[in-house]
């Protein structure tokens, strides 16, 4: 039955509608769906501030977080596959890593400020900081929960170190390595908005725009916005599922 | 290719208590060129210790492994090792587990892959070449296992418990396989089972190991001819012989007090 998975949030959403209309919510605290229908499109025609319109803002927030995620990927899978493999390696960085780890990605806005300055290039550290540890945890676990005996068949078929990295540690840390960039790139769109604090130079961002419309008091458009950066955080992870289905397809 | 495995000896340490248990003692024995012999002997007695030696993935504690009167080397030998749990990629597919041993050699690809597809015929896996090891039967793993290793030509083929995990009529069927194989590839074949109807049916010799740590009981040639008839009397009188081997070092050993009964 499929069509009862959408019968609850489709009743939540006409009550919610219904006591807006009879004033029982405060319009100021909680806009009504309709309103925040409206906003939606005030957004996308209109523009948060004026001209400065949704499409856009959406565009400058995924190159962010594309920028951030792609350095934690291609940062994050090496260094944890050599983890993985390396036990000497593993244990000389397990410490810095565990000390750096719990560190709140937004901690660090400062740092990145003076390291990076306004724009750009902080947000996408920030996002970076969010996506990396679930990247590179991941595919260290990825690494370490490969049946040791497929070590061995490589060995008895006389593998060079390079064939057991490629074909034996890559592919068989490959199904943790995609839990890994899922749940990596999910944080660092969830650390979007806190990392636009940290300035937006172009104007542009959704974090920026939810920013502005608390500046001007818009509920209805901040909580547009909200769903706006909801929804696509949904079609992130289907592309990345859609992806990993192709790319694993003995599972 | 003349196997010759003399004075080995294992011990592992025990972590706890740092002493060491003894797996292998005194282990000689010799396969002749060509020749097929298993090792058999309770489960757990060190069977697998043995053949991971000479494979080369243990080292011994004493004792060596010789090839043609060499030190058996994994830099200059090919031993072939199949696994009991076929251990095949499961990122890969049938023609690509085959040819796995190839790429490994570097063997271009054009040629590895009709080396696999001749393999892929004669073993019976037409239709299965792109399909994946979990859509695939226990007795159809293993022949992929089995292809995977022969495919790379090894100078010795070890097997350990190849068929232990398959019901008894894809066991028969894969024996008899087997020993068609054997036949006209002419290799030579350690085989490690725990079934002694399989090991009579399939072995020019029976090494018989007792229980843990592993000594050598007795050798036996199984003289029946071949082809061979599970149930004929030939066959009977060699299985009685070694099940009596097995038996009476059971009952010999279970007549000495056991540890725990002297803690008791």
């Amino acid at each position: 039955m499929n069509w009862a998975r959408y019968l609850l949030p489709l009743l939540l959403l006409v009550l919610w509608q219904v006591l807006s209309s009879l004033k029982a919510i405060p319009a100021r605290l909680l806009p009504s769906p309709f309103e925040i229908l409206l906003g939606f499109r005030d957004l996308v025609l209109i523009g948060m501030p004026p001209g400065h319109r949704l499409p856009y803002h959406v565009l400058y927030s995924l190159y962010r977080v594309a920028w951030g995620f792609w350095v934690a990927a291609m940062v994050g899978i090496p260094l944890g596959l050599l983890m993985g493999w390396s036990n000497r390696l593993r244990d000389l960085t397990t410490p810095i890593i565990e000390l750096i780890r719990p560190i709140p990605p937004l901690a660090w806005i400062p740092i990145a400020i003076l390291w990076f300055g306004i724009g750009m290039k902080s947000a996408a550290f920030i996002i970076f900081l969010g996506a990396f540890f679930p990247i590179l945890l991941n595919t260290i676990s990825g690494v370490l929960s490969i049946n040791p005996l497929f070590f061995e068949v490589a060995q008895t078929l006389n593998a060079k170190k390079r064939d057991v990295f490629f074909k034996v540690l890559v592919p068989g840390s490959l199904p943790s390595i995609f839990v890994g960039m899922r749940i990596g790139v999910g944080i660092g769109w969830m650390t979007l908005v806190a990392a636009e604090f940290t300035g937006v130079k172009t104007g542009y961002g959704l974090g920026y725009m939810i920013m502005t419309a608390r500046d001007i008091q818009r509920p209805d458009e901040i909580l547009a916005g909200m769903l706006v950066i909801g929804l696509i955080g949904i079609l992130i992870n289907t592309a990345l599922k859609a992806c990993e289905s192709r790319m694993i397809r003995w599972n | 290719m003349t196997l010759d495995i003399s004075g080995l000896t294992k011990y592992f340490m025990e972590e706890k208590t740092a002493t060491p248990v003894s797996v292998l003692n005194d282990i000689h024995f010799k396969v002749n060129d060509g020749q097929f012999v298993s090792v058999v002997g309770p489960s757990g007695c060190g069977k697998t210790t043995l053949l991971r030696i000479i494979a080369g993935l243990e080292k011994p504690s004493s004792g060596r492994v010789l090839l043609d009167d060499r030190e058996i080397s994994r830099d200059r030998d090919r031993i072939g090792l199949v696994f009991q749990e076929y251990a095949l990629f499961p990122w890969r597919t049938t023609l690509q587990n085959i040819e796995l041993g190839l790429e490994m050699m570097q063997v271009p690809k054009k040629e590895r892959r009709s080396a696999a597809m001749a393999y892929i015929h004669s073993f019976g896996l037409n239709g299965f070449e792109d399909a994946y090891p979990k859509a695939l039967s226990g007795g159809m793993k293993q022949r992929v296992a089995i292809a995977r290793t022969l495919i790379t030509n090894p100078k010795v083929v070890l097997m350990d418990e190849p068929f232990g995990s398959l019901d008894s009529q894809t066991r028969n069927g894969l024996q008899q396989f087997l020993l068609n194989l054997w036949q006209k590839h002419k290799k030579t074949i350690l085989f490690v089972t725990h079934n002694v109807d399989e090991a009579v049916f399939l072995s020019d010799h029976i090494v018989i190991l007792s229980k843990r740590p592993a000594r050598i009981l007795r050798t036996s040639a199984v003289t029946c001819p071949r082809p061979r008839d599970r149930t004929s009397t030939e066959c009977n009188a060699v299985r009685r012989e070694v099940l009596n081997t097995l038996e009476s070092a059971r009952t010999a050993s279970s007549h000495q007090p056991e540890r725990e009964e002297i803690v008791v």
